[in-house]
Formats: structure tokens, sequence, C-alpha cells
């Protein structure tokens, strides 16, 4: 019989494996690993049920951090403690930081040829594109309502104008919601907090376009 | 050096909701403000963020963290960004927190995704136009063109990002060579 301390080992080392499979098919945002860890950390393996997935997709989405980076953090907890949550973690983070590190060193090398530089130039364009649809994703699901549209407003102009440090706007955010509501509810307005959505749509979910 | 960055990135791993893109102005902002990288190799250093496999605000914390302090600062970054991932999501999942029912997340959310929203938009303008000293010249031009048919392509006929990033890429080499 084995001991405890080796089956750990086993499953960590499994969680490793997986997650260092499925890091590099996240090309192009988080989102496109969902499917992934459904076929092979329910279907396959059934290490977690259904609504666990649906706690594992609230919770990823809503917590600071990467969608594929924050599943990874929760199959690891749920399927062996705090060790399974680092092994899970260096697998999903390690196989990126190699090729980034590995393309960092190509660019060191061509980074002055022309051709290079003129793909990346034309590359810029595109990020703007799918910044900007990241943008449009999140304010659908975001302004629900005339508040939550004057919210988003006013963010843009904060930044344009002063250029505070968007950490603090994001700290402030995290309050600024709660206040409103309490201060909607108490002046005794509807609010649009039952309208709003948890999580996005299955379809939102996996259509290829879903770029945060 | 490497401290700085660990500690910077770890900053902004903690407020990197939204994750991607979402996290791009934040980057930004530090880089800036500690004049890691000038704008051309950030905005490189965006996009081949982009065009690696892995998440993008990982990928580019490496990059800004390799670029500044050779690997043990890619690393170093790295860590900082996903750090506050492990400590959050194991501290919820540990205290059995019940996501889809709080009062309290969904007040939160309320007013922070709009926010969020928010910034990501901004972060297109300023990654795009309003970072650059330079005036309006057809480089402006060229890259609005690129950006349109990005958007075309990804809205129209829904290509995957990384088709749209190659094709830009080509785009460009034939533009700007």
């Amino acid at each position: 019989m084995r001991s405890n301390w080796q089956k750990q080992l086993t499953t960590c080392g499994e969680l490793f494996a997986i997650f260092t499979k499925i890091g590099p098919s996240t090309f192009g945002g988080g989102y496109a690993m969902i499917p992934i860890i459904e076929r092979e950390i329910v279907g396959k393996r059934q290490w977690l049920d259904e609504s666990e997935l649906a706690d594992m997709l609230s919770l990823a989405g809503s917590a600071p951090g990467g969608v594929a980076v924050n599943s990874a953090v929760f199959v690891g907890y749920r399927k062996a403690g705090i060790a399974g949550a680092i092994a899970s973690v260096i697998g999903i983070t390690l196989p990126a930081l190699l090729i980034v590190i590995a393309l960092s060193l190509v660019y060191v090398l061509y980074g002055a040829h022309p051709k290079l530089v003129a793909a990346l130039k034309g590359i810029h364009g595109a990020v703007i594109a799918l910044i900007l649809m990241a943008a449009y994703r999140m304010a659908k699901a975001a302004v629900i309502d005339k508040t939550t549209a004057v919210v988003a407003i006013a963010t843009v102009l904060l930044q344009v104008l002063l250029k505070i440090n968007p950490i603090y706007i994001i700290v402030i955010g995290l309050f600024a919601g709660i206040a409103i509501i309490k201060g909607k509810e108490f002046l005794g307005h509807r609010t649009g907090i039952d309208k709003m959505p948890l999580q996005p749509s299955a379809q939102e979910l996996f259509a290829p376009e879903y770029y945060i | 050096m490497v401290w700085q960055l660990f500690f910077t990135f770890l900053k902004i791993g903690f407020v990197s909701f939204g994750g991607g893109y979402a996290v791009i102005p934040m980057i930004q902002y530090e880089v800036e403000a500690h004049g890691w990288l000038d704008t051309e190799r950030f905005q490189q250093a965006v996009a081949m963020a982009g065009m690696s496999p892995g998440p993008i605000s990982t990928n580019t914390a490496t990059l800004v963290g390799y670029d500044s302090a050779g690997v043990m600062g890619g690393i170093a970054a790295t860590l900082g960004m996903v750090l506050p991932s492990l400590a959050v999501i194991v501290l919820l999942s540990a205290l059995f927190f019940r996501f889809q029912g709080s009062k309290w997340l969904r007040s939160s959310l309320y007013g922070l995704r709009p926010i969020i929203a928010g910034m990501i938009a901004y972060a297109a303008l300023h990654f795009g136009f309003l970072s650059g000293k330079e005036a309006f010249t057809w480089m402006t031009v060229s890259t609005l063109v690129i950006c349109a048919g990005c958007l075309i392509l990804l809205t129209r006929y829904k290509l995957h990002p990384v088709a749209v990033i190659a094709a830009a890429g080509v785009a460009g080499i034939v533009i700007y060579t």
C-alpha cells in the first residue's frame, strides 16, 4: 500500500502534467481553456462535477487574475490542497514563461530586422482591435442601467484628464458598487443588480472572440 | 530591480480583475512610472504577448521583467502576477465561499465591472494613440486602417484572435517595408 504523501505527490504530478498540456492551448485568452478543462477534469477524471465547474467559472471570473490561472488554482486546490494548487499554477505558467523567454531571445537576435519590426507594427493595430473587443464585451456585461453607464464613461474621462494610477481606480471600484447599491436602497430606488449576470453565458464563453 | 519588479507585479496581480487586456493599462502605468521600457518597446511587448500561447497578462509581465532585468526579472514579474491568484482562490475556496448568492459580491461587481470596461476602453486609446508624443502622421492612419480591418475580421468573419494577429503581422510587413 502506498503511503499518503506518495499518493499526494502522484496527484500533484498529474495536475502539473494536465495543466502543462492545457497551458499553451490558452492561445487567445483564458476562456479558450474552459472546454478543455471540462473534458479533462469533469469528463475523463471526474475530479469536479458540473456544479463545481460552475463555482469554478464564477470564482475564476470574479477574482483578480486571469481566468486560466484562477481555474488552475481552483482545480488543484480541490484535488490536492495547497500543494495541488501550486503544482497546477506552475503547470499552467511554465510553458508560457519558457516560450515567451525563447521569443525574447529571438527578438534580441533579430529585433532590428526590418521585416520583424514591420510585422510588430502591424500587430500593434490588431492588439488595439482586440482591446476594443474586450472593452465591448465587458461593457455588454457591465452596463446594465444608467448608473453603470455613467460610471463607465466617468472612468474613461478620469483617466484621460487626471491620469490617476489605475490601481487606485480599481480599489475605489471594489467599494463603489456597494456604496451605490446601499445608497439606492436607502433612497428606495430599484437597482439593476438583479439583472446582472454573475458569469458570462456559455455562448459568450465559447465564442472565439471572447477575449478577456 | 528584481525585487521591485516582483512587488510591482504583485500589486498589479491583486487588482487584476478581468484578466487579459484589462490589465494592460495597469502594467503600462507602472512601466512608464518606473521607466522600465520605452513606449515603442512596450507596444512590441504586448504584441508579442498576444501572439504567444498562455495568458496575456502573465506573458506581458514575463516580457517586461525579462526586458528590464533578464531571466530572473521575467520569473520575478511572472511570480508576482500569479501569486495573488493563488492566494485569493485558495483562501476563498477554503472558506467555502459561495459566490452565486453573495449580495456583497454582486454589489461590488455592479460597480467594478463598468469601471473595468472604461479602463479597457481607455487602454485601447492610450495604447493606440495617446502614448506617443508624435503628431498625426500616416503611421497613425495606417494603424487605424489595420485596427479597423482587424475589427471586421473579428466581428464579421469571427476569426480566431491569433489568426487576426497573424494577418495583421503580414499586413505590417506589406505596408511598412
